[in-house]
């Protein structure tokens, strides 16, 4: 298996809700399709609301996990 | 303003009732969200939400009549931001008290990384967010167009039920 790789890294360490999602849909609208976003996230309410903020805009959620406190979230813009 | 077309994004109608500095929040956390889903949204501004659309804004909170609300402080050491201090009546409607307050949530706030009432409005503007001013609200209160943001329109109840009438999501806050 092939590690994933970024393309660009958005690292919101430290917001709170809903602060993750805008600044991950921003990062997203300015990228290309195809294209995958790694976000960094310390909100414990980020792996819910990836999760759905993935499945309302169509993008894909390819990996998440959790690395110490922090959340990571591998994002591929689908469209 | 009718979701004829069966592709349109969902759509969240919201209404803000309220101008103080907690219940600011909800519907502009929720506005700004289902922008980022690309959700289609609006938020009619009635009664003392229609403040919040004021171009010099000014929110406030009190723990008179909230009795829920924790009154912690920002600053010190873990166990003395824990106490939640209680505060007697009297002393809440003591002059000052309603500042001291906004001030210690808006820190409160500000070190947990909640973005201020001025930001979240800015991006709910910035994400395309129907800004709605209650007209019937501005002729009683005595408030002009010109004293709000300029990206906000103008309308009346019939103007707002139009746009839910065709929403997935309505909320009245």
């Amino acid at each position: 298996m092939t590690p994933l790789q970024e393309d660009k890294t958005l690292d919101c360490s430290g917001m709170l809700c809903p602060m993750p999602v805008i600044k991950t849909s921003k990062a997203i609208k300015e990228m290309e399709v195809g294209q995958v976003l790694k976000m960094i996230a310390t909100d414990l309410g980020a792996p819910a609301d990836m999760q759905a903020w993935a499945r309302q805009t169509g993008n894909e959620l390819v990996d998440s996990h959790k690395e110490g406190e922090k959340f990571v979230f591998y994002l591929r813009r689908s469209k | 303003m009718s979701k004829a077309d069966p592709n349109a994004p969902r759509r969240l109608a919201l209404i803000s009732s309220k101008g103080t500095l907690d219940w600011a929040y909800p519907p502009y956390i929720l506005a700004s969200t289902a922008a980022a889903m690309g959700w289609d949204v609006g938020i009619f501004h009635t009664f003392y939400g229609l403040t919040l659309l004021l171009k010099e804004m000014q929110t406030e909170v009190s723990p008179l009549g909230n009795p829920a609300m924790p009154m912690k402080m920002p600053f010190g050491p873990e166990g003395f931001q824990s106490i939640n201090w209680p505060i007697p009546i009297a002393m809440m409607s003591a002059p000052g008290f309603g500042a001291l307050a906004t001030g210690l949530m808006k820190q409160t706030f500000k070190n947990k990384g909640v973005a201020s009432i001025p930001e979240m409005r800015a991006m709910c503007v910035e994400a395309g967010v129907n800004m709605i001013a209650c007209q019937m609200t501005m002729t009683v209160f005595g408030f002009e167009k010109e004293d709000f943001i300029p990206e906000c329109t103008v309308g009346g109840a019939a103007t707002f039920l139009e746009y839910a009438s065709d929403a997935d999501v309505q909320l009245f806050i």
